[in-house]
């Protein structure tokens, strides 16, 4: 029994045939329409979500099973105390798979130890979201028809973005990757990713805080949002907030190959005008990570098909 | 300076001068029962100058927690006075129940019956991370 909770936990050979399959569903879907037939998907959100709880869903939904769950702490036995580990044990009870979300990092590792079925992080706090990766590695791929030699940037929080660091931690295992690291001095990328991953692995990677500068060298551009709940304090989150704002006006002198990314929710981090850019891929990701859930979704429960 | 030697026990040898007191306080030595000599500053060919515990009963030892601390440590267990083991300590990969988290948002912060586990992953560096959210010990 396997489970996902951080996405080195796969190899690049089961990344890439992961998303062979999402590609295939893609062309293919009513192969896939019953193949989960008779299976539970079980959401546990402790925290609140739209795309991935609804994509998860909509997921095992296309594969023929069936989903049940909270989406939010409150409707379930956390809010009168309960542990994870006693919340999975009981939930295995009634599904086959489990994807949970927790504010609390390290969460879906503790359901892991705990459970007998696979378990998903569907994203730990500010640690891990390896389906968002997932998704941005299948959105990159078909969009620039490859996972190597490429450069891209990660503009915003870089610092809380979990998206961010999973997605950093994915790319260092392709080839010729080089990556431009664009966010306000206090929300930079923590040491970690520098020394553990991009140093460890010779990654080719530089740090900026002017986004327009470094615009016209990249081939895919990732926003991230200045994410309110993980800010102690309101006045610093309002501060930074505004650091970078996408524009029409400044994607001039992007590449006419760019590929612009956004796990979303989106607060005003990219202008609205810039949504009819054939640039702009973001909503096209997010239809992405539900194909690649239904890969996983599939992978996890040993469903193969010839 | 004389020591008596142990019939039956654990001598620490080859701690760091001045972490001994660290080890006996966070080894829980404190709490036990048997004669225990702790004998700072020793000469060293090899070290300059090096700490010793000699601990005089058979107990268990946190190897974890002694390698976290010292990893150069050598452990000889004496049984009738002679020396039938000598271990040396190394970073150990994974340490349980010495550190604790302090990530505020760590699941650790609020399940506290959850085990701590730290794991060593960089060994150059000494560098520990909980294996739960990877904050750094």
């Amino acid at each position: 029994m396997r489970s996902l909770i951080n996405i080195l936990d796969l190899t690049t050979e089961e990344i890439d045939k992961m998303l062979d399959t999402a590609d295939d569903i893609i062309a293919n879907p009513k192969k896939y329409s019953e193949v989960c037939h008779g299976k539970k998907l079980a959401t546990l959100f402790f925290e609140p979500s739209t795309r991935t709880r609804l994509s998860f869903e909509a997921a095992m939904y296309e594969l023929g099973g069936n989903v049940l769950g909270f989406s939010e702490a409150n409707s379930s036995s956390a809010a009168k105390g309960e542990s994870v580990a006693d919340t999975t044990r009981t939930v295995c009870c009634y599904a086959d798979i489990i994807a949970m979300r927790h504010p609390k990092e390290g969460a879906p590792l503790v359901a892991s130890m705990n459970s007998s079925v696979p378990i998903i992080n569907a994203g730990d706090g500010g640690h891990n979201h390896p389906t968002q990766t997932l998704t941005d590695l299948l959105t990159i791929r078909r969009k620039t028809g490859k996972l190597s030699d490429f450069t891209i940037g990660f503009c915003g929080d870089l610092k809380f973005g979990r998206t961010v660091h999973s997605l950093i931690q994915a790319l260092s295992r392709y080839k010729n990757i080089r990556i431009v690291l664009i966010s306000p001095n206090e929300l930079k990328v923590p040491s970690y990713i520098k020394h553990d991953v991009l140093r460890k692995n010779g990654i080719e990677y530089k740090q900026t805080t002017d986004l327009e500068s470094v615009l016209p060298e990249l081939d895919v551009l990732y926003m991230t949002r200045v994410q309110r709940e993980r800010f102690l304090s309101e006045e610093e989150y309002i501060r930074l907030r505004d650091s970078y704002i996408l524009t029409r006006e400044k994607l001039k002198n992007a590449k006419e190959s760019l590929t612009i990314l956004h796990p979303l929710p989106r607060v005003n981090e990219i202008s609205v005008d810039v949504d009819d850019d054939p640039r702009a891929c973001y909503f096209e990701q997010a239809l992405c990570g539900k194909f690649v859930r239904m890969a996983l979704i599939m992978e996890l429960l040993g469903i193969h098909l010839d | 300076m004389h020591i008596d030697s142990i019939k039956e026990g654990i001598v620490i040898d080859h701690i760091t001068a001045g972490n001994a007191m660290t080890i006996y306080g966070l080894l829980g030595f404190d709490k036990l029962e048997c004669s225990i000599a702790i004998i700072k500053n020793v000469s060293s060919k090899k070290m300059g100058k090096k700490d010793i515990i000699k601990i005089d009963s058979n107990i268990d030892i946190n190897l974890e927690a002694l390698g976290y601390i010292d990893p150069g440590v050598t452990i000889d267990i004496i049984r009738d006075s002679v020396l039938v083991e000598k271990r040396s300590v190394d970073l150990p990969e994974r340490l349980h129940g010495v550190l604790r988290c302090k990530n505020p948002r760590c699941i650790t912060s609020c399940e506290q019956e959850l085990e701590q586990v730290f794991m060593l992953t960089d060994k150059d560096r000494k560098i520990y991370r909980c294996m739960y959210c990877e904050a750094k010990a």
